[in-house]
């Protein structure tokens, strides 16, 4: 138990620091987005499950050998027929500390998800006085403003994409398919769900830099995945075209100096819009997968062998 | 039949574009005028009740000194749409959990280097 405990606590670490730093600073991300993306969940799961099941075990080890005995001597303690004496103040305190996390996640979850369904329905009300349903776009509203916006709103049955006027004017029709694709993508595929869970991971363990790499990685590359769905349907340079027309409202102006961004694209994202990222080997996708997979299998595992020896 | 959605928003319309404030009635008139095509007759009743949500929703105000009372927008559109787009912008602390939005973290920098790099070489495009 004491050494599971440890073991569990060493891959918390190992998660909750170093593992993250790496795989937001990989080469490799931007070559396989889907792959990277499971990865991330991977490491958030494990790395709650590692932290809640070091305390719990570590705060059990004094009641028996396996998880088993020492669960029904818990009870036991719980329900008062044994004294808590064997028990001593540390492992209570680890114990509790292990409860309050497991509550705590749930709870930030919970929280994240209300408040954000709140501002969705303030966001919604808003749009359905001053939005119009495009003529011609089906699921797609038109905002009256002149700042080339566009964003989608998700819901099961409601998703919505919104862009204003300004975006409209700014972009060609190739560009504005673009944009929908792109935005189509992420109502989709689901992206706010991603978004909910890792924005309530962070919101529970601000201090933790997982949390906050985590957070950010996964705002990036769930782009990098709609713009791939994008290009299956627009070429690379009108979705390129359609990305810089919406970050600056203007359409791009030929004739200006050429000049190569080195060194001034900071984001994965963007680079691999300009340049098609040669897609990581199939065997370094597994492995990528494979790691995700025992990322979540081992500490499961450990506490489960901990469960059947006895 | 339009719905209550609807309703509310063609209020707002109304009440947004007139100067002055509006009673029920001038609301139910100025409806039915727009709605021709709609045959059905529109109650004040349906009226009053949809001036009872906006009011609630905090979208519109009572005057009560006056018989019957008077109903105006709080907000003009121009300060709504304002607000929508805040909201879309990223005023907002957890704006990327509500909305995904197309240009998620480009800099200003970025996109002038990106538009240098489509401007100077727009035939640019090579998967390596």
């Amino acid at each position: 138990m004491l050494l599971t405990s440890y073991l569990l606590a060493g891959l918390a670490i190992a998660l909750a620091w170093p593992v993250p730093v790496w795989l937001s600073k990989a080469e490799f991300v931007a070559r396989a987005p889907i792959a990277t993306l499971i990865l991330w969940q991977a490491i958030a799961l494990a790395g709650g499950l590692s932290m809640i099941g070091a305390f719990a075990l570590w705060g059990l080890a004094p009641l028996g050998d396996s998880l088993v005995a020492s669960l029904v001597e818990f009870w036991r303690v719980v329900s008062g027929r044994t004294s808590a004496d064997g028990l001593g103040a540390l492992h209570l305190f680890a114990l509790s500390t292990a409860a309050l996390l497991g509550v705590h996640l749930v709870f930030t979850l919970l929280l994240t998800w209300i408040r954000v369904h709140r501002h969705r329905i303030r966001h919604r009300r808003l749009l359905s006085l001053l939005s119009n349903p495009s003529p011609t776009i089906p699921r797609t509203v038109v905002v009256q403003h002149d700042t080339p916006v566009a964003y989608c709103v998700p819901g099961v049955t409601s998703a919505v994409t919104v862009v204003s006027r300004g975006l409209m004017d700014a972009l060609d029709d190739d560009g504005l398919a673009a944009v929908l694709a792109h935005e189509r993508a992420h109502l989709e595929q689901r992206h706010d769900l991603l978004l909910l869970a890792f924005e309530s991971w962070h919101q529970a363990l601000p201090w933790l830099p997982t949390s906050r790499l985590a957070r950010s990685a996964v705002h990036e590359l769930i782009e990098m995945l709609a713009d791939d769905a994008a290009l299956q349907q627009v070429p690379r340079q009108t979705l390129l075209r359609a990305v810089v027309t919406a970050a600056t409202g203007e359409s791009p102006v030929a004739g200006a100096e050429a000049a190569l961004p080195e060194g001034g694209l900071s984001t994965h994202r963007l680079k691999r819009l300009i340049t098609a990222p040669v897609p990581l080997p199939r065997a370094a996708v597994a492995g990528l997968a494979s790691a995700s997979a025992l990322l979540v299998l081992v500490p499961t595992g450990l506490v489960l062998v901990q469960a059947v020896l006895d | 039949m339009a719905t209550l959605g609807d309703l509310e928003r063609a209020v707002m319309d109304l009440l947004w574009d007139s100067p002055d404030a509006q009673t029920a009635n001038g609301l139910r008139d100025a409806l039915a005028e727009s709605a021709s095509a709609d045959g059905k007759e529109l109650a004040v009743t349906t009226v009053l009740t949809v001036l009872a949500r906006l009011e609630k929703k905090n979208l519109v105000s009572r005057e009560r000194d006056t018989r019957p009372h008077r109903y105006r927008a709080v907000m003009t559109r121009e300060e709504h749409t304002v607000e929508l787009m805040n909201d879309a912008l990223g005023t907002v602390m957890d704006r990327e959990a509500v909305l995904a939005r197309f240009i998620g973290g480009i800099s200003d920098d970025e996109a002038a280097a990106l538009r240098r790099l489509l401007d100077g070489d727009p035939a640019d495009e090579q998967p390596a």
